[in-house]
């Protein structure tokens, strides 16, 4: 709050009354209500429900192709994760480097970040068409015979690419202007004291990046698990079947296509568990996080 | 140590502008050499070529007996304090003076040993453990000087790093800076915009305009005997007064007013004359009326702004010397009167 | 001091070896432009041929000569399960997601960012809190619940039900906050001093300062608004609320269920829902990345 506060009690009401109201309406009382019926059976028919206690949070545990469905989102998580912030850090290494066309490239680069991830899946879905697609072709020269929708890994693979390609750009973005951020005196200093260029990247520049690094990595994270359904709702083409999902994928799958409603609460509420801890977690990083000044 | 040398070093931007005109100096070894200018003269552009910061477009540069020209800035043997001190957030003072000295592959030992020699001669000793966040602007000026020093360099290479302190640690930091040098004997470039500092430190001074080297030369010379008006009005504060003046008959005149100093007949003409303010007397038998309109006091001065035939002209008196708002006269010394072309501004 | 203990007898040729540097860089550069341009590029090239070409060999390079038929048929005629929705419809609707979301949300936050700063409330800090928790939980991860409640306030199939929901977090609030904290104490003493009041404070003056951060949000909250899917999966089932991304969904159910499936149709309606957002980014580039990197951190 400012020194000079304003002493009015009704106008700062007024103003945070549209703010508050709607985070009631959509977002404490489903929060609440998804809390709640995490411990209740529902009826499929609507007729009603029954307090199970943890046992939709038991079984949930208990269910093998849910600890599938675990199990991918965490290797999709840091996959997708490790490869598009590898792909945008070495990218934007190089385009704060260079002197001619950095604005070109920076435009050229970052513009994707506008597309949205169904619409991206569904390029995907033609880039790994069974017949057709240039990705097939290519992992068929390796001998595998890429059958997307189909093949478990094929489709996985898929998905992957697509999302690690999806959020390159916001990734670059980010470590360009960390890059940027760096005082150029600094590195200078560094090209004084070390003739490396790999020594100084690693010794001077990586460390000053850290901070932007470790904030990404929340990001990608969060990316990973929440924004790619749109990409794996179409790669997969509406048909589950065998293929892989995330947590949130399955979520939407058993609580509106399944219909159940105290299971998929229950996963929402250990999503929510997972958000906290990341969310900590992020909180302490920035509390530790160096202030360079 | 070493002795650099400029061989026609010019420098031109990509973008067509030329920052720095064909030059040639030689600095001495051991010698304490500040480059002094206006902002945007070509002073920092010079240093950074120096450090191999930025490229050279033409010339030899040599530091020692060695064409540096294509060498990298690490393998120069220079060592550089920036503006900023440019130190490492990340490091502990301690990696940070010993970060150089790692990179050559120094043994630990010896890079210890080295930082604490430096962290003691710059009183650094108990701060070797922080970071540089945690530190006043005094004490990286210090780290920054350190990490230089520990590197025992042939050559070191100042920009401007007194500029982000406050008036008293400047001060104190400019004997301190000198003091070192002198001691290490280490041949020393040193960037600055402020002319007190060009005065003080330096050995000799380069003064720079627009890219070009207007004259160099040890600060006496440059003060006392600037080149060109540019110089005579760059260095000295109050700066020297610079006024028009006709020379008639082998004499200097100002607005009519005679018996100034003879001058060379071949100057007949237009000319500016350059006199120092201290080098003017109050003096009622003077030859040039003088009217004061505005009295400084400075404590051990006072400076009388005014009049003088027309023209805008300072007068600086020792704190003994009376003097008031009004009419006066003034002798000027006719030894410290320096003539310049009124077109290039060179001294005549 | 005699230093002529040079560690290495330096013999490398500075100009020659950047120059291979950077070609190296370029080329890194160029790869990577090249993978970020080329799938949408192709969508492009091959949403110009006719349905049967792409349906017999997949992307093409070139480019047909069936584009404006494509797109004309894309945007115009009626299709969907219900044959009632066209793409110029779908266009609209994502107009109305993406500039509704941005206006609504930039409103709202930048109401109860300034009443959080510049007031003395007592129950100031509670607010925050009560705000700043929904920073914690993305809709995704609360989606069934927030369903249920749409569906029993009845606002399924309505622009309300698709919009208000997607208001319910503090990022902008946060970014909002972040920024008037950051304004000067003086000018809002100045101010007063001068005799404004605090809603003269917030119009006048607040309001105007935070011009470019308001554009630098516009266009974030824009494309997050427009590319929105889960939320408008779930929330329109009568096509004429369909979004274009929305319609992706039927786009993809299309390409795999109908015998000749109208690919070139389907890639130009594709490419329709690109433009805008890509445009507004390419163009406010700027503002965007300032927005992106200070908002947030």
């Amino acid at each position: 709050m400012k020194r000079a506060g304003f002493e009015n009690i009704w106008l700062p009401v007024a103003l945070l009354l549209p703010q508050l109201m709607i985070i009631a309406i959509f977002f404490y009382w489903p929060a609440g209500w998804a809390l709640q019926s995490s411990f209740f059976l529902q009826d499929p028919f609507g007729f009603g429900s029954t307090f199970v206690g943890a046992e939709n949070y038991t079984s949930l545990l208990g269910n093998d192709q849910y600890k599938r469905v675990a199990g991918f989102t965490i290797i999709y998580s840091v996959l997708v994760t490790f490869f598009s912030l590898a792909i945008a850090l070495l990218l934007a290494v190089k385009a704060d480097k260079v002197i001619r066309g950095a604005k070109t490239y920076r435009t050229l680069l970052m513009w994707v970040y506008a597309i949205a991830p169904p619409v991206a899946g569904f390029l995907g879905i033609l880039f790994f068409d069974q017949s057709t697609g240039p990705m097939t072709k290519f992992f068929q020269m390796f001998g595998w015979d890429f059958k997307l929708g189909v093949d478990y890994n094929a489709t996985a693979t898929a998905m992957i690419i697509v999302a690690v390609w999806k959020q390159i750009p916001v990734n670059f973005i980010f470590f360009l202007s960390g890059l940027q951020s760096i005082p150029r005196s600094v590195r200078e200093a560094a090209m004084i004291d070390n003739r490396s260029a790999t020594g100084r990247f690693w010794e001077v520049t990586f460390p000053l990046l850290a901070p932007t690094a470790f904030f990404l990595l929340i990001i990608n994270i969060t990316y990973a698990l929440f924004d790619t359904f749109g990409i794996i709702d179409a790669l997969m083409k509406g048909e589950p079947g065998n293929n892989p999902m995330t947590l949130v994928y399955k979520v939407y799958l058993d609580g509106f296509r399944g219909n159940d409603l105290g299971g998929s609460s229950a996963q929402s509420v250990v999503l929510m568990v997972l958000v906290l801890i990341l969310t900590v977690f992020q909180f302490r990083l920035v509390e530790r996080r160096i202030h360079y000044t | 140590m070493a002795q650099v040398s400029l061989e026609g070093i010019r420098k031109v931007y990509p973008n067509g502008f030329q920052a720095v005109e064909t030059t040639s100096f030689t600095i001495q070894d051991g010698e304490f050499v500040v480059l002094v200018g206006p902002s945007g003269c070509g002073k920092s552009t010079l240093l950074r070529m120096i450090a191999g910061l930025e490229d050279i477009t033409e010339g030899t540069l040599k530091i020692g007996d060695r064409v540096v020209n294509d060498v990298d800035p690490a393998d120069r043997d220079i060592a550089m304090v920036f503006q900023n001190y440019a130190l490492y957030p990340h490091m502990t003072v301690r990696k940070n003076i010993g970060y150089g000295l790692k990179n050559r592959g120094t043994s630990t030992s010896e890079i210890d040993a080295k930082v604490q020699d430096a962290a003691k001669m710059l009183n650094l000793t108990e701060y070797l453990d922080r970071k540089p966040a945690q530190l006043s602007g005094g004490q990286r000026q210090r780290v920054a000087m350190g990490r230089a020093v520990v590197r025992d360099p042939s050559l070191f290479l100042f920009d401007e790093p007194l500029s982000n302190l406050d008036a008293k640690l400047r001060n104190q930091m400019r004997i301190e800076i000198k003091a070192l040098q002198r001691r290490l004997g280490t041949t020393a470039v040193y960037v600055t915009h402020d002319q007190v500092e060009a005065m003080t430190m330096a050995d000799r001074i380069i003064v720079l305009n627009a890219g070009r080297i207007e004259q160099i030369g040890t600060p006496s010379e440059i003060y006392h005997n600037p080149a060109s008006t540019f110089v005579a009005s760059f260095m000295g504060a109050p700066p020297m007064n610079l006024i028009d003046a006709q020379v008639e008959q082998g004499q200097v005149k100002i607005n009519g007013y005679e018996g100034l100093m003879p001058a060379s007949a071949s100057n007949t003409g237009p000319v500016t004359l350059g006199i120092r303010p201290e080098d003017v007397v109050l003096d009622e038998q003077g030859a040039v009326p003088f009217r004061v309109d505005i009295l400084e006091e400075l404590g051990a001065h006072r400076l009388l702004h005014g009049d003088l035939g027309g023209q805008s002209f300072t007068v600086l008196i020792g704190k003994d010397h009376a003097a008031e708002i009004g009419e006066t006269r003034v002798r000027l010394k006719p030894d410290a009167l320096r003539l310049f072309d009124v077109e290039s501004g060179k001294v005549l | 001091m005699a230093d002529t203990t040079l560690e290495t007898p330096v013999t490398v040729h500075r100009p020659r070896r950047i120059k291979w540097e950077a070609i190296g860089d370029h080329t890194i550069l160029i790869l990577g432009a090249l993978l970020m341009m080329l799938p949408p590029l192709l969508a492009l090239t091959t949403a110009s041929h006719d349905a049967v070409t792409i349906h017999r060999e997949g992307l093409q390079l070139t480019l047909g000569d069936d584009l404006g038929k494509n797109f004309n048929a894309a945007m115009f005629e009626k299709g969907g399960f219900t044959q009632t929705v066209d793409g110029t419809l779908m266009l609209m609707n994502s107009f109305i997601l993406g500039i509704g979301f941005a206006v609504g949300k930039i409103v709202i936050s930048m109401m109860a960012a300034y009443a959080i700063v510049y007031f003395r409330l007592r129950f100031a800090t509670l607010a925050f809190w009560v705000i700043f928790t929904t920073l914690l939980l993305p809709l995704e991860v609360r989606i069934l619940p927030s369903y249920e409640a749409i569906q029993k306030l009845g606002l399924t199939n309505t622009y309300t039900g698709l919009i208000v929901p997607l208001i319910a977090s503090a990022t902008g609030t946060f970014f909002f906050r972040q920024f008037f904290m950051s304004v000067p104490e003086e000018l809002a003493e100045a101010a007063r001093i001068d005799g404004a009041g605090p809603w003269k404070f917030f119009i006048d003056i607040l309001v105007p300062l935070s011009r470019t951060m308001i554009a630098a949000i516009f266009i974030i909250m824009f494309v997050f608004g427009w590319n929105q899917y889960l939320w408008p999966t779930l929330i329109t089932t009568d096509e004429s609320f369909f979004t274009l991304v929305r319609g992706i969904k039927q786009i993809v159910l299309s390409y795999t269920d109908s015998q000749i499936p109208e690919h070139g149709q389907a890639l130009a309606l594709a490419i329709v829902a690109m433009i805008p957002p890509v445009a507004i980014v390419v163009f406010f580039q700027n503002w965007f990345v300032k927005g992106l990197t200070e908002s947030d951190k």
